[in-house]
């Protein structure tokens, strides 16, 4: 039996019209490109009227004493420019939550993945994400209204607001983040390495915490540090619980103003376009821009010197 | 048609199993296997894919264990003991019967941590510099890697994440090393490494080996264990163990039809 070579006739059953698919695809391309044009476009419009109202910011205040001040009255007769104000509050009310949300986050994360059976995993990482949607206007409200009495009954000293409560209810409200993209993190672990570490004989925990934990790490710090940059950014629970007092300090019983809360309060107010209460609007998002920032530059750094190839 | 070998008085026995079936839910993936593992020898399964060899490997240590879906009966003993009875200790028994795996699967560690980490989980007293050099020479990868203790153990090439993770299993001093397919990922000079190494071993351990490469099963092994499946009326195949014999008897004049087809390459 020979194997025919196709004959003139047979070739002209095949009419592929070559010239149609090359518009086509050269049409999406274009379409795509322009999408991907608008997106980085947004992001460097943002940035850029970020930088040019903190240059002129920081023409009118010196940077050191942006920096330097100890305290926080922008919107007052006599200004005061303190960053460190606003950011001791950010700081104090993420760690907090941070502090909440990765232990219960990882034991959520732990449970799952790996002490649950397929059946609740499938039901319970659904449940989780939807808990992550939960309006923050409402954690808010949960940290003003029930926390924060209920702590007053054994903190006698706790004022209304105050970062502790705020801090808490944030962390609530990013642990279902931590536990799910830790999750993810921890499941894909292949299931080889648990193998060899059972086959030295290791038990069930010995094999989580010396193997898969360390083997899941890059992907763990980076859903904690994605956790923390929401913590930061976090404008609702803090501003509802937290009040709206520039306290420099770690003090956590009393009230206290974000960055957030102070972006919400000037942006509610009729900052004039041009003033120095406009312009320190621009002054504060910068400083929260660069922190996410520097989250996010550490994250990826982590990741990319951490993670482990498995082919 | 299953059997133990004939002359198996001349050795101790390490392992038996009596009657032993494995299903995976409700198919049978291997059934009624009868087979006496002598210690100090060299045991290899041979036999088409999906014939059931990980599976009845797995039992000896009881990895099994770890496969939700599956269920063993019958009987095994090692030394003499009943390993499935209640009042053993699966994580107990895992140290004394240690396993090498298909795919290396070193762990995400140094070489060092690598081999230091059982030991370590064991409750080892002893010097662990002197035990990490000692378990890297047994496994013929000391010289390769005694300058890059520290590096990752991800960072060798296939034959020596292999021959780490052998380093690695015989560093707690188990009393059986199995192996599946050790060699399947590895090339051929890797491959023959990992051969000298296990006759070394043999002096100490025993060892049994699941390989798909017939060479290997008659360079290697004392014994030789010849598996195959059947088609069942459910449309499923079940496996079975075929024929277990000394090995130049296996390759030179087996009893059953099949296995002489087998072992010559003359099969599907
Ligand atoms: N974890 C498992 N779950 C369900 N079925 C399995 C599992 N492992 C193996 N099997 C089935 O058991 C049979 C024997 O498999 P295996 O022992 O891996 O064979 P071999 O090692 O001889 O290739 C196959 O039909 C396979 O599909
Ligand atoms: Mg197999």
């Amino acid at each position: 039996m020979t194997v025919q070579s196709p004959t003139t006739q047979s070739q002209s059953l095949w009419r592929p019209n070559r010239d149609r698919s090359r518009l086509i695809q050269s049409v999406v391309k274009f379409i795509c490109g322009a999408f991907a044009a608008v997106s980085i476009v947004t992001t460097l419009g943002i940035v850029a009227t970020l930088l040019f109202e903190t240059i002129s910011f920081l023409q009118e205040v010196p940077i050191w004493q942006f920096l330097t001040d100890r305290k926080w009255t922008p919107l007052f007769a006599s200004k005061e420019f303190g960053i460190f104000v606003l950011v001791s509050a950010t700081v104090m009310i993420s760690v907090i939550s941070i502090l909440v949300a990765m232990p219960l986050g990882l034991l959520a994360a732990i449970c799952l993945s790996e002490y649950a059976t397929p059946r609740t995993r499938k039901i319970l990482k659904p449940v989780l994400e939807v808990l992550a949607g939960v309006p923050t206007v409402v954690y808010g409200y949960f940290a003003l209204l029930t926390v924060t009495p209920f702590l007053q009954t054994f903190l006698p000293n706790l004022k209304g607001f105050n970062s502790i409560s705020a801090g808490l209810v944030l962390g609530v409200m990013i642990t279902p983040l931590v536990a799910s993209l830790s999750e993810d993190a921890i499941y894909s672990v292949p299931q080889r390495l648990r193998d060899g570490a059972y086959a030295l004989g290791t038990t069930k925990r010995e094999t989580i915490v010396s193997v898969v934990l360390p083997a899941a790490l890059s992907g763990i710090v980076s859903s904690l540090i994605l956790a923390v940059s929401r913590a930061v950014g976090e404008t609702m629970i803090v501003t509802l619980a937290a009040g709206a007092n520039p306290t420099l300090g770690l003090n956590p019983l009393v009230p206290v103003m974000t960055m957030t809360a102070f972006i919400v309060q000037v942006t509610k107010g009729d900052a004039v376009h041009g003033s120095i209460a406009y312009q320190t609007l621009f002054a504060v998002g910068t400083t929260l821009f660069l922190i996410t920032l520097a989250l996010n530059i550490f994250s990826f750094w982590f990741v990319r010197r951490f993670r482990e190839k498995y082919d | 048609m299953t059997q133990t070998a004939g002359a198996m008085t001349a050795h101790k026995i390490a392992f038996q199993a009596e009657k032993l079936s494995v299903s995976y839910g409700s198919t049978m993936a291997v059934k009624d296997v009868f087979l006496d593992i002598p210690q100090n020898q060299i045991v290899a399964f041979i036999g088409p894919s999906g014939c059931g060899k990980s599976t009845v490997l797995r039992c000896f240590n009881r990895m099994n264990d770890l496969i939700p879906s599956a269920k063993v009966e019958g009987r095994i003993t090692f030394k003499g003991q009943d390993i499935y009875d209640k009042r053993v200790d699966a994580v107990e028994l895992r140290r004394r019967v240690g396993m090498v795996f298909q795919r290396p699967n070193p762990f995400p560690k140094s070489i060092y941590q690598n081999i230091a980490f059982g030991a370590r989980i064991n409750g080892y007293q002893g010097d662990m510099d002197e035990l990490v050099e000692r378990s890297l020479r047994d496994a013929a990868l000391w010289d390769e890697v005694k300058d890059k203790l520290k590096a990752s153990g991800l960072s060798l090439s296939g034959g020596q994440q292999q021959r780490l993770c052998i380093a690695r299993a015989i560093a707690i001093e188990p009393e059986v090393i199995l192996m599946d397919e050790p060699c399947s990922a590895l090339d051929p000079i890797s491959t023959l490494r990992v051969e000298e190494l296990m006759q070394e071993l043999k002096q100490k351990y025993t060892i049994v080996i699941v390989t798909h490469n017939m060479q290997q099963a008659s360079r290697t092994s004392d014994y030789t264990a010849f598996y195959n499946a059947k088609a069942t009326d459910q449309g499923g195949k079940m496996g079975y163990l075929v024929e277990y014999d000394r090995t130049e008897v296996i390759f030179q004049q087996p009893a059953q039809q099949s296995t002489q087809e087998y072992v010559s390459g003359r099969f599907g």
